[in-house]
């Protein structure tokens, strides 16, 4: 298990570097520059050239990148061109947001997912079955700015349930030890505060939610369809096992492979779906300021914030491929 | 299995039962809030972005601007309502013959923040704090406006030197005249702010790399001004948030704090405000205009300080022509594109300034809407079947431009009409529009516009035609001259100056001036007295609640 963990460590490296000059290469590739978004409408040429020659975007393309990749190495991320502030601080400070709401996102698709598709495999044929399926496709088909906008006119302007935006009521006066607002209220006993955090949350958690919560459905439909109808079962069932054991040990624990390796798949998913999201909700995560970095032309966060979200993603399949071990012992002996 | 269903049904009760619950916390919650709101002394405005910077000296967007405006003053301020330069904390000046002398008369007993006294030595300090910035802090992209008002440091620039003659009297000297050097003070980016504050947080040292500054503390964490309103925090990426200063000379009336909330999405802005999460925002999309309104919002307009034009790139022919331009001109039915693109209120322009800048002329030649006239004037410069390309900018807008497209639309089809065949070619504002325009040769009619910084018709003409450039794609020395003249000239030369400039200018038909549409606020009812200004010189002390 150690060894798949060092070995899976180990391969980031080459991953990251050859991820390094794509990024470098893509972002250079695009049309503009941070110096006309800098500068505006009445940026003389002369102007843009002094900017450029200021941040060093006027030497060759090599001498740019060895001195990106000397400074990346040294922990450096560079500095956001839009902000002037370290790209590392910005992810650093804004990633909490990310988190918790991919957090609230995936324990809705989750929490609704998996048994609704478990329902619908083991009724087939049903109304919850078919609604299930109706379910899937809405909620991977809608846009989410379009949900986004519904979920907000009916529960924020309508019925003024939750926050239309934000993260937290900027009226209330939190501190903010780690930057997750909900578990911050908790740690210092701010309760109002880590309250009017979830409630923030609740919104663009189900915005993002929905389509993973689709997939998962879909998943584990047809994960149980088949594992219920496989011979183990048959045979359990016909030894007079307890129905709810069946359905636990037999059916679901068995069906859940597939459904986990998605569930972790769809974890980089959520974190390019927070750029909609965050944009929509003005949540201040880390998909709203890449949003923002790229209609800027902010080549260091670009390239920054894509790395550090690349190790994040490996990171997380990393996990989700350790914890196979823990659900199949097959897997656990072949390691 | 029929037991089962029966569970499930529990269950599905047993979500709805909490759900229903849990809005009701909600709701009483928002409802407590409410009964709070007799003694509101928080006023929540939605921004479109964090400010660039704290320190506004190394500022030159609108949302650094709109924040610093509460925390820092001027020598010069803005008359309220207008564009005209004001005494603010400089009651009077006097200018020398010669234009090169400038000595300020200062308000006394004005404290900063951090209690140090305004006074002559801290006007002096910050003068020569802007006169003396080298590497990254004298660039563009972080001290545009001082670069642009006075020319940069050094040798090249336009500053002599500040004397403290007494605590309250600073003279300023100038190597050359800087005849809009007043108006240009009212700017947030001339700010007085503490020299005490400045060195403490190492406001000039912008830290980072060589080639990749960083703000200093003072630009993110210590500003210190004379304003009415004080720094607390910066989330950023969030909010902002102030508090009133106990120490200002002037009065605050009901708001005690400010909370600048940042919400890019103009959609979401809209939202947040029918939700009551914030108390009024700005850049109110035309669209939504009408629909705030008839759900009891208020919308406030500003005084339109900005022109969007049709240019026309005299290398691209025969757009060098001036019957052509001329026909051009003619063929634009600018009240119907007013009524069919542009927010109520837009006024229709006729030059390249709007109305309320001080050398608008009422004769400049007009060229009225006559589709007739426009297809014999394409017929005496021989062009009956022209083809022109039209350059728009699109997933952009701007306060005078808020739909690019659909004023493109309006437009190209009068051109249509008089037998001009568009050639349309759309391009994304961010980051290629104008490269395009202004750093090419490669377009032909295109949209643009302005919006003016201060209240000074070079700052309009002088900009667009005050030496050759690509965009425009013409050389004229005699025009480029006449508008230096008029910068240069007396004072009380000037606006007749510049009146016979815009004659000029709208006689030789560069472009067509379209109109300056004007940009709304929105407002919860209860928000009253929101200082609305042309300049955007909008100081929340005055602001007062309702009951």
């Amino acid at each position: 298990m150690i060894r798949l963990i060092v070995q899976r460590l180990l391969l980031l490296i080459p991953l990251l570097l050859g991820l390094s000059v794509l990024l470098f290469a893509w972002v250079r590739a695009l049309p503009g520059g941070p110096a006309t978004a800098l500068l505006g409408e009445r940026a003389t040429p002369e102007a843009i050239a002094r900017i450029n020659t200021l941040y060093g975007f006027d030497q060759p393309l090599y001498i740019q990148y060895f001195k990106y990749l000397t400074r990346l190495l040294q922990g450096d991320f560079g500095v956001s061109t839009r902000t002037a502030r370290p790209v590392l601080d910005e992810f650093i400070t804004r990633f909490p947001a990310t988190i918790e709401l991919t957090v609230v996102a995936l324990i809705i698709a989750i929490g609704i997912g998996i048994p609704l598709g478990y329902v619908a495999a083991r009724r087939a044929g049903s109304i919850i079955d078919h609604s299930s399926v109706v379910v899937s496709l809405i909620g991977v088909t809608v846009p989410v700015f379009f949900l986004a906008f519904i979920l907000k006119y009916v529960f924020a302007v309508e019925l003024g349930w939750f926050p239309s935006t934000g993260r937290q009521d900027p009226t209330i006066n939190a501190t903010h030890p780690t930057n997750f607002y909900v578990l911050d209220g908790i740690l210092t006993g701010e309760w109002d505060a880590a309250w009017d955090a979830l409630m923030h949350l609740v919104l663009p958690g189900i915005a993002l939610g929905t389509i993973p919560l689709a997939i998962v459905a879909r998943m584990t439909r047809a994960a149980v369809s088949e594992v219920q109808n496989a011979d183990y079962v048959r045979t359990a069932r016909a030894k007079g096992i307890k129905p709810a054991r069946l359905r636990g040990d037999h059916i679901l624990k068995n069906s859940m492979l597939p459904v986990l390796t998605t569930i972790g798949l769809q974890v980089g998913l959520l974190l390019s779906g927070a750029v909609l999201t965050e944009t929509v909700f003005a949540f201040a995560g880390i998909g709203s300021f890449l949003a923002e970095a790229v209609f800027n032309a902010d080549y260091p966060v670009m390239q920054g914030f894509v790395l550090l979200i690349a190790v994040v993603y490996a990171l997380v399949n990393l996990f989700v491929d350790v914890s196979y071990g823990l659900i199949d012992p097959r897997l656990r002996r072949q390691q | 299995m029929r037991r089962r269903a029966t569970r499930l049904a529990g269950g599905v009760t047993l979500v709805t039962t909490l759900a229903v619950a849990l809005s009701g916390c909600v709701a009483s919650e928002r409802d407590a809030e409410g009964g709070e709101e007799s003694g509101k002394d928080t006023f929540v405005f939605a921004a479109s972005a964090d400010p660039g910077s704290l320190d506004p000296a190394f500022a030159s967007d609108g949302e650094s601007f709109r924040v610093a405006r509460q925390m820092f003053e001027g020598l010069v301020g803005v008359e309220p309502g207008t564009a005209d330069p004001a005494p603010l904390l400089a009651e009077t000046w006097d200018i020398s013959e010669d234009g090169l002398e400038y000595t300020f008369h200062l308000k006394e007993g004005v404290k900063f923040h951090d209690d140090t006294d305004f006074d002559a030595e801290a006007v002096c300090f910050n003068f020569d704090r802007w006169a003396n910035w080298t590497g990254l802090a004298a660039s563009e992209s972080l001290s545009y406006y001082y670069t642009h008002v006075f020319g940069g440091q050094g040798e090249n620039g336009k500053y002599e030197s500040c004397e403290a003659s007494d605590a309250a009297t600073a003279v300023v000297k100038l190597k050359s005249p800087l005849p809009e050097l007043v108006p240009a003070l009212s700017l947030p980016s001339f700010s007085m702010q503490s020299p005490a504050a400045l060195e403490e947080f190492k406001a000039d040292e912008v830290g980072g790399a060589e080639d990749a500054p960083e703000l200093s503390a003072y630009a993110t964490e210590h500003p210190v001004g004379t304003g009415p309103y004080t720094f607390e925090e910066w989330k950023t990426g969030e909010s902002i948030t102030l508090n009133a200063f106990d120490g200002y000379w002037g009065e605050i009336a009901d708001v005690k704090s400010i909370v600048f909330t940042v919400i890019a999405e103009p959609t979401a802005r809209r939202q947040a405000l029918e939700a009551g999460d914030i108390d009024g925002y700005d850049l109110v999309a035309p669209a939504d205009v009408d629909a705030l309104e008839q759900a009891g919002f208020q919308i406030l307009d500003r005084d339109p300080f900005n022109i969007l034009y049709l240019g026309m790139n005299q290398k691209a022919k025969p757009l060098d022509d001036p019957l052509v331009r001329q026909a051009i001109a003619h063929a634009i039915d600018k009240e119907a594109l007013v009524a069919a693109a542009l927010p109520e209120g837009t006024e229709v322009a006729t030059q390249f300034v709007p109305s309320i800048v001080s050398g608008y002329s009422e004769d400049v030649p007009t060229y009225e809407f006559d589709q007739d006239k426009a297809r014999d004037l394409l017929a005496e410069a021989g062009q009956e079947n022209l083809e022109l390309e039209f350059n728009y900018p699109t997933d952009i807008s701007r306060p005078y431009m808020p739909d690019p497209a659909a004023i493109f639309e309006a437009i190209s089809a009068d051109l249509e009409e008089v037998g001009i065949t568009v050639t349309a070619t759309p391009e994304p504002w961010s980051p290629t529009y104008l490269d395009t325009i202004q750093g090419s040769e490669k377009h032909g009619l295109h949209l643009l516009g302005w919006t003016g910084d201060y209240n000074d018709t070079y700052n309009f003409i002088g900009t667009f035609f005050g030496a050759e450039s690509s965009e425009w794609g013409f050389n004229d020395p005699d025009l480029f001259k006449s508008l230096a003249d008029a910068r240069y000239a007396d004072v009380d030369q000037q606006e007749e100056l510049y009146k016979a400039a815009n004659e000029a200018v709208m006689e030789f038909l560069p472009g067509v001036p379209l109109a300056s549409p004007v940009p709304s606020l929105a407002f919860t009812d209860v928000v009253q007295g929101y200082p609305v200004s042309p300049v955007q010189d909008e100081v929340y002390n005055v602001i007062t609640f309702s009951e």
